[in-house]
């Protein structure tokens, strides 16, 4: 178990490493910089001409006169030494600030939606591998066909539009106008809780109704199986021999299959958050896309990333803890 | 054994010859046998296959063309084809449209105008265009003679019929969807075959790129990239540059499919058959393994195909996909992004019911197929 864990964090941080550099890269594609663009924008805004010499002279102060290669390792080398993300160049703020103000409640979404993505799949794909073709299990394949195939914005736009025009309520934002700067209080906590609702369904839907299938076909599989059969015969208890064991197995590749729903997730969070106006990574990640806000948009990428490596990491290792069968093979081996 | 045994009572006989007929039929009629019966595939793909073609002769089905313009009715609301005017039936036929301002809020107010009938004409000269992309004409399925409108979706905020936008923005989401998968099919089959054929080291570290690759929220990396696409770029480069984007992170799941088959298949009896009478691997691979999966790669291509529709959409949206001038559903719903604006003209939101529909279809007929795949089941 020990050597498990070991070589699974080993493997983590190899990722973690990767992603760093695809970020890093990817960030930097566009032609120009940050400054290039800024100097756009008051060559627009005010006519006004920039003398090569000042430009030459704002580059170095951003660092952006060095070639791409001493850049990353002098970006990535503050990251692991000093915990230093740099600085936005658009919110003139250490990025590690920026992050701060957000990374949490993305964190918290996300794992909220995780959460209840299980809750809600696990009992209706019982129930629908238990009564298969029954009215009921038509119905939660439909809506899950539909939750598939809704993109999150569009579902985000409908509730939109919905909770406007019938309920005369606005469900953008995560908190009302009088508690969006103020600072944490249990009024402030209850208001983000009423508006949380929302998001959750819109981030959660597709990866539910994908859960849900899974559940159903594993579960259908392990039913017909001789084991299941032998225990009826024997005249087990229905309710017994449906979560001894068919159950069981069937939740193993719910477990596994974190590694792939997790990025959905996050994935979702970002396009919803935009819609919806979340304060999460999402907006910001976008803004510092457009801006061309490298560390900022470098360093987004990176935690969104590097989260979803690390719960594919936890998920590994819940498989072993759960799954008899592979914790006895890796002892084996 | 031809003709039916006497020795067997003719319902015995029937099913007999039911199941030789089993026997006999190759691995693909066997398949289309299988996917018949699957309801929900075959209407999917007759619904698909229409939008196909509907959109591809987008033109001609759509009473403007994309661009057309028309400043007096901004954000009109759709116009209902009636049938019954004056309680006597005239044929399909629209009210014309009348627009006040509310004195107060100064919005637009569109009523209709019950005692101006306008009929629908068909095969009427309008617009001109280009059918096909190259045959230059005029003529439209049905319209209406102008100063007559006809906006069956309504109209956007620079007052263009969404109904044609609709229509002409389906012919980019859907190629892009099929243009993607091909990339992605070619990635895949190429860095899944090395990866199953070659194995060793080389297959740990293809699927250890593969399992990184699938562990990257794809959406951020996505936005990364298509921002990384120069704006001066034309259109039609954007919208190539787009596909190749979605179809890098789609290859992954592909390479396993093909990978996986192919360790499966190689140690099988057929294959080891095969090789000991002589055949070549070229013939083994083209006569004996990849009719094998061929059947689950079409699977895998019709379930990706979705992913691919969704991402364009998603990422136009956001305004980091394609742009104007070029329409695409997602294209279409920037317009909507304002809330206030779609709790006014919730119009501007059809385009998602298109985006559902193509992805339930394509999602039906992936299932359809997957039970076809494999027929001896």
């Amino acid at each position: 178990m020990g050597q498990l864990i070991l070589r699974r964090t080993l493997y983590m941080i190899v990722s973690l490493w990767a992603i760093s550099i695809v970020a890093f890269v990817v960030i930097q594609l566009p032609p120009g910089d940050f400054v290039d663009t800024m100097i756009l924008r008051i060559v627009q805004e005010t006519g006004e001409h920039m003398e090569e010499e000042e430009v030459a002279n704002l580059k170095r102060l951003y660092g952006l006169d060095k070639p791409m290669v001493p850049r990353y390792f002098s970006w990535i080398g503050k990251i692991v030494l000093r915990g230093d993300f740099g600085r936005s160049f658009a919110f003139n703020k250490p990025t590690a600030e920026l992050l701060a103000e957000r990374v949490p409640l993305t964190m918290f979404i996300s794992f909220l939606t995780l959460l209840i993505t299980y809750v809600i799949a696990v009992p209706i794909g019982i129930y629908s591998a238990t009564h298969q073709y029954s009215w009921a299990d038509h119905l939660f394949s439909g809506v899950g066909f539909m939750g598939l195939a809704t993109p999150n914005f569009a579902l985000a736009l409908v509730l939109m539009w919905l909770g406007f025009r019938y309920f005369d309520i606005s469900i953008g934002g995560l908190f009302s106008t009088e508690y969006r700067l103020a600072p944490w209080s249990w009024g402030k906590l209850w208001d983000g809780m009423k508006h949380l609702p929302v998001p959750l369904l819109v981030i959660g839907t597709a990866g539910t109704a994908g859960l849900i299938r899974v559940m159903r076909g594993t579960l259908l599989d392990e039913l017909g199986k001789q084991y299941v059969i032998t225990a009826r015969a024997k005249g087990v208890d229905e309710r017994r021999l449906l979560f001894r064991y068919p159950v069981r197995i069937a939740i193993n590749p719910l477990i596994s299959t974190v590694g792939w729903l997790l990025p959905a997730i996050v994935s979702g969070e970002a396009i919803t958050a935009i819609v919806l106006n979340l304060p999460t990574t999402g907006p910001m990640l976008l803004q510092a896309l457009l801006f061309q806000d490298t560390f900022l948009a470098g360093s987004t990428v990176l935690f969104l990333g590097g989260l979803t490596v690390f719960g594919t990491f936890l998920s590994d290792l819940a498989l072993v803890w759960v799954d008899p069968r592979i914790r006895f093979e890796r002892a084996q081996a | 054994m031809s003709g039916p045994d006497p020795a067997l009572p003719p319902a015995a006989a029937a099913e007999a010859a039911a199941d030789e007929r089993y026997y006999v039929a190759s691995q693909w009629q066997l398949m289309w046998r299988k996917f018949r019966r699957h309801h929900m595939a075959l209407a999917g793909g007759a619904v698909l296959l229409f939008l196909y073609l509907a959109t591809g002769v987008a033109g001609f089905l759509s009473p403007y063309e994309k661009a057309t313009r028309d400043a007096d009715y901004l954000l009109a609301p759709p116009q209902r084809v009636r049938l019954v005017h004056d309680g006597r039936l005239i044929g399909p036929f629209v009210y014309s449209l009348e627009r006040t301002r509310d004195p107060e809020t100064l919005q637009r107010i569109y009523t209709e105008n019950t005692g101006d009938p306008h009929r629908i004409r068909f095969l009427v000269r309008t617009d001109p265009y280009k059918l096909l992309g190259f045959i230059r004409t005029d003529l439209h399925l049905f319209g209406v003679h102008p100063p007559a409108t006809l906006y069956l979706f309504g109209t956007d905020e620079l007052g263009r019929d969404m109904f044609s936008r609709v229509l002409y923005a389906g012919r980019v989401s859907l190629s892009v969807g099929l243009l993607g998968v091909t990339i992605s099919f070619l990635l895949g089959v190429v860095i899944g075959g090395i990866s199953g054929y070659v194995g060793g080291a080389v297959d740990t570290v293809i699927q250890r790129i593969i399992e990184f690759l699938i562990s990257i929220p794809t959406l951020p990396l996505w936005m990364g990239l298509t921002a990384a696409l120069p704006p001066k770029w034309p259109a039609l480069r954007v919208y190539f540059g787009i596909t190749i984007i979605l179809s890098i992170l789609g290859w992954t799941g592909l390479a396993r499919v093909v990978r996986g088959k192919l360790l499966e298949l190689r140690g099988g009896d057929f294959v080891v058959a095969a090789r000991v009478s002589g055949a070549t691997a070229g013939t083994v691979i083209r006569r004996h393994l990849l009719p094998s999966f061929l059947s689950y790669l079409i699977v895998h291509l019709t379930l990706a195909v979705p992913n691919m529709i969704l991402g364009e959409t998603a990422l136009s949206f956001i305004g980091l996909g394609l742009k104007a001038p070029v329409v695409s559903w997602g294209v279409l719903l920037t317009s909507a992004q304002n809330f206030r604006t779609v709790a006014l003209s919730p119009w501007l939101l059809i385009p998602v019911l298109f985006v559902v529909v193509t992805v339930m279809t394509f999602m039906f007929l992936g299932d359809g197929l997957r039970d076809a795949a494999d027929p001896y089941k």
